[in-house]
Order: C-alpha cells, then structure tokens, then sequence
C-alpha cells in the first residue's frame, strides 16, 4: 500500500532546468556504478557459504554459481544463447522477449487505464458508489497472481465469439491490468476530488452541469495526480505480465525466459541473470514512456500562487 | 425601474453540529441599477452569506431574494451577475485569455465573438500584453483583475464582489479601487461589494449598509454623499468630506455612540 500513500500525496510543481536533469542522470549512472561495487566487493570479502543464523541464510553464498561477476554477466550478453548452430546472440533474444512483454504490458496499461478511469469517474459522479466501489478495489489487489492468473487462462480459453477466438497473451493482458487499473483508480478519484470549492462554486454561477465541470475543472484539475498513477500502472503492468507469462506458461516472453534461465543456471550462471536485466529494463522503459506522456500536458501541472 | 437586487424579510439559519446558528434575521435590501452598495460589518455578521444568497450559492431559509425582478436561482441560471470572491480563483493551467473566456466557452458562444470579447475585456482592465500568460507568472493584484474581467464577460448588469482586494498590499487596494470604479462606470453594472475596509466602503459606494452580527441583520445604511462614484478619485482620499463619511460609518458600525474602540474584524485604515 506504499503506492498508494505516495499516490495520496498532493502534487508538488517542480522546475527541473537542464543542469538539475544532467545531475539526475549522473546520479543514476552512479548508483548503478555503486551497486556493481558493493556486489563485487561482497563477492569478494564475504563468506564463501554465505552466513546461516539458525536455519536461516541471511547473507547469501559468493561462489561463481549464486553471484557471477558482473563482467562475466555482461559478457555472457553478448555470447550465443546455446552452443547450437545459429544460435542468436543472447541480448537479442532477451530485447525481442521483451519486445513481446511490453507490448502485451502495453495492452494491460491501455485496458487498466480505461477501466480505472471508468471507476473513478463512476465513484465521483455517485458518492455511494465510492463507499459501495473502493473497499472493493483496495481488497482486489490483495488477491495473490499466482492463484489467479490459471484461472483467467482457463476462462479465456471458452471464449470464442465468431471469428474472434480468445488468445493466451490476452490472458496476460488481462492479469497485467488487473494490477494497472487500482493506481489509475485511486489517484484518478482523488485528481477528480481535488477542485477547490471556489472553483466548483464559479462553474455553478455559470450553470454548468456535470459533464462540463468534468472537462473544464475536474478532468484537468486531475493532470497532476494522474501522471505518477500512470506511471506506476505502467510499472504494475510490467509486473502483472511477468508473473503472468510465468504461470499461464505462455512462450516466448521475458517472464518465461527467467524461468527457463534459472533452471540452466548449475551450468550456466551468468545467463539466468540476462532475463532479470531484460524485466529491469523493460519497466524503466514503461515508465519513462509515460513521463514523455507528461511532457504533453505540462500547463496542466501549473498552480495558482502568484509569483 | 426593476431593481437590481431586491431582498425581503430574509433569514437565514445554517444547521450546525452544535445546533442552529442564525445568520441573517430580517434583512432587507433593495439596489438599484447601477448603484454601488458595499456591506461592511464585523467577521460573522453576515456579509458574505447575503452576497451568497444573492447569488444563489446559498438559499435563504424566510423571505424572497430577486435579481432583477426574477428569483436569485433564475437570474444565476441566465447568469444576469458575475462573481469575484477574494482569491483570484483563475484555473492555473488556463492563460489569463482562456480564463476570460471560459464562461463564454461554456455558454457556447461562437469563437470569433469570445475571441473579440477577451481582447475587450483584457482592454478594459489594462491587462493588454499579459494574455498569454499563466495565472503563476502574475501578481496578486494582476490576477484579481482576470478575476474581474471574467465575471464581465457576459456582460453583466450586477456584479457580487466579497472582499475581492482582501488579499491585495494597500497600494495595489488603492489602484484597484479606482479601477474598479473606472470599470464599474464604463459597464453601467450594479455592485454589491463586501469588505472589511472602512475607507474601501466609503470610496467605493453610493451606499453603505452596515451589518452587526448575532444574529446578522443590516444596523443602519449610510449614504455617501461624495459625488457620483464615476467621478471619484484618488484625491478624493485627502478630502474633508470623505472624513467625515468615514466618521458616519464609524458611528453606525458601533451603534451610533461615540465608542473609539472598532468592533473586532474592522479595519480602520
């Protein structure tokens, strides 16, 4: 629920000029530098069998097998998947995999988006609906993935509408915006809730009804609030899908690569680890996708104070 | 002649947690096309609610409340009134031209007549070069003049103002309330203005109704005798006449007694 309580804070204006994003991006390089260190650094000064209190393991073991060197992890990218004739080079294989994960994640985000608009919309307009919808949606996203995604396989699988016939990556999608729609619903009410009163009183002196207000004060009003819940159905979305790909069983997406990787990994180490920098990627890439979606409305994310 | 506003035997009771409270008893009040009226009193005497009811935001619980000569819920769905209230209330994502706008937007008015009318509008509070600015690049003062602007936009014959320069330094008041009466002049609108200004009132209005508060109900109603508001100007302020206006405000504002001390919630600068 910390994403929602992010969510559930007021927006704040920020000015970013060029240097500050400069500096942003330095900072991310160097975290990345930072965490290879420490990683090194454990690998080499920790206990080779790790650190067991109890039964418990609480530092992990630094053999080859369960920590590859963060070169041999980056070189083994550029090897063949298999040793097998033809084999494509392994980046490739894990930048289509994901190719196919985003766009179905992208298919999650577009339907989660729509219906988390449509629920906020729905719990503005009626206030009973908002006591009767959000217990609900909150309570949704307790359900566990993994019980559920077999099940909308299996629905899916009977669909069958004339020439439309159910495919598994929909199932996938499916599951992707079941995790996408709860911030798109909960940031959307709460954009739709914030017009000051005077405001909502203006529109009333000019007589406008519900729809105007909707498009004249609430939906814009909601910009701000809106951007960081799209931003983090986007992440959802990449995650639904993952976990979705792995336990519908569905080929020849990153999800299932972890997998298939994973179980390579006695033999193989540094390969399992390609498709987890694949998943990481792919979820910055659906964020950052929908902070340029940000950039298009910025007059919305103005405020009032006088300068 | 229709009266502008027309307010008879008028209460008003807000139901509270802790029981009724009575905001407005008995009050009557009659404003003439183009007149000026400003409703001073202390905090909690009703001021604003009455400006509320006249715009229709509220609904009085006895008596009748008309804007010209139709029922204030009427005259608010044909929008015979604009509205300014303390804080600008302009929408920061719209410029200073599409917030003027927005109320002819949402009547439907063709484009090229809006687009005729802002430029007027902007014209007529000397906003001339700040159109495409956003309500945050303005100063407080600027934005109350937007704020202004846009409850003119269709052209009202009465105009609601609560404390619309509340918020505003003194030398940006003084400005504003001699723009507003310029404004107020060229448009021929009736206002109703409410504040807490002693000297604002004085300046201002043809009349000034002064309200004492528990229950609210209007104490007495001063009539200045200044000159036509049209006429009036800054050096009005240094004027033995406006003294004494001041002076008679005063008095009523404290039950006509001599008391020097000023009820809480009235400025006397």
């Amino acid at each position: 629920m910390t994403d929602a309580a992010t969510l559930l804070a007021p927006p704040r204006r920020r000015r970013a000029g060029r240097g500050a994003r400069l500096r942003a991006a330095g900072y991310g390089v160097l975290g990345i530098i930072a965490l290879a260190v420490v990683w090194e650094l454990y690998k080499w000064l920790g206990p080779v069998d790790g650190l067991v209190v109890g039964d418990i393991r609480v530092l992990p073991r630094t053999s080859d097998l369960a920590m590859p060197h963060v070169w041999d992890m980056v070189a083994r990218l550029f090897e063949p998947v298999t040793r097998a004739e033809g084999a494509r080079v392994l980046w490739l294989e894990i930048v289509l995999a994901a190719g196919l994960t985003l766009g179905i994640a992208a298919a999650g985000w577009v339907v989660g988006v729509v219906v988390g608009m449509a629920f906020a919309l729905i719990m503005q307009r009626w206030m009973l609906a908002e006591s009767a919808l959000l217990p609900w949606i909150v309570l949704s996203q307790t359900v566990p993935l993994i019980a559920f995604a077999p099940l909308v396989k299996s629905w899916g699988s009977r669909i069958e509408i004339g020439a439309f016939e159910w495919q598994d990556w929909m199932s996938v999608a499916v599951i992707a915006s079941y995790l996408a729609f709860f911030p798109v619903a909960v940031g959307a009410l709460k954009g739709l809730q914030a017009p000051d009163r005077l405001h909502l009183e203006l529109m009333h002196t000019y007589s406008a009804g519900w729809w105007p207000t909707m498009l004249h004060l609430r939906l814009p009003a909601a910009v701000p609030y809106l951007l960081p819940a799209l931003r983090l159905a986007a992440a959802n979305a990449v995650v639904g899908a993952v976990v979705a790909e792995v336990s519908t069983g569905l080929q020849g997406g990153i999800g299932r690569l972890v997998i298939q990787y994973a179980g390579q990994a006695s033999g193989d180490p540094a390969k399992a680890w390609a498709p987890i920098f694949g998943a990481i990627a792919l979820g910055l890439i659906a964020a950052g996708s929908v902070a340029l979606l940000g950039l298009l409305v910025k007059d919305y994310r103005r405020t009032e104070g006088a300068s | 002649m229709t009266n502008a506003v027309t307010v008879s035997a008028v209460d008003k009771v807000f139901d509270t947690k802790k029981g009724q409270v009575v905001a407005l008893s008995a009050v009557d009040l009659a404003v003439a096309p183009g007149e000026f009226v400003s409703l001073i009193g202390p905090s909690g005497c009703g001021k604003s609610t009455l400006l509320r009811l006249i715009a229709d935001l509220e609904s009085p619980s006895a008596g009748t409340v008309e804007v010209f000569g139709t029922s204030a819920h009427q005259a608010r769905l044909d929008q015979r009134y604009g509205i300014a209230f303390q804080q600008a209330g302009l929408l920061p994502w719209r410029t200073v031209s599409a917030n003027i706008a927005l109320p002819l937007e949402l009547s439907g008015s063709p484009k090229a007549e809006v687009r005729a009318r802002v430029d007027e509008l902007i014209a007529l509070v000397g906003l001339g070069d700040f159109g495409d600015r956003f309500p945050d690049q303005l100063s407080g003062g600027m934005q109350q003049r937007v704020a202004i602007a846009r409850a003119l936009a269709k052209k009202p014959e009465l105009l609601l103002m609560d404390e619309p320069f509340g918020a505003l330094d003194e030398m940006t008041r003084e400005y504003m309330q001699t723009e507003l009466l310029r404004i107020a002049a060229e448009t021929g609108a009736a206002v109703v203005f409410v504040t807490h200004s002693i000297p604002e009132a004085v300046y201002l209005s043809d009349r000034v109704v002064v309200m004492s508060p528990r229950p609210g109900r209007i104490a007495e109603v001063v009539p200045m005798s200044l000159g036509s508001t049209g006429s009036r100007a800054d050096d009005l302020r240094e004027d033995g006449s406006f003294f004494e206006m001041i002076t008679a405000v005063r008095e009523a504002l404290h039950g006509g007694g001599g008391v020097t001390a000023a009820p809480r919630g009235v400025e006397n600068r």
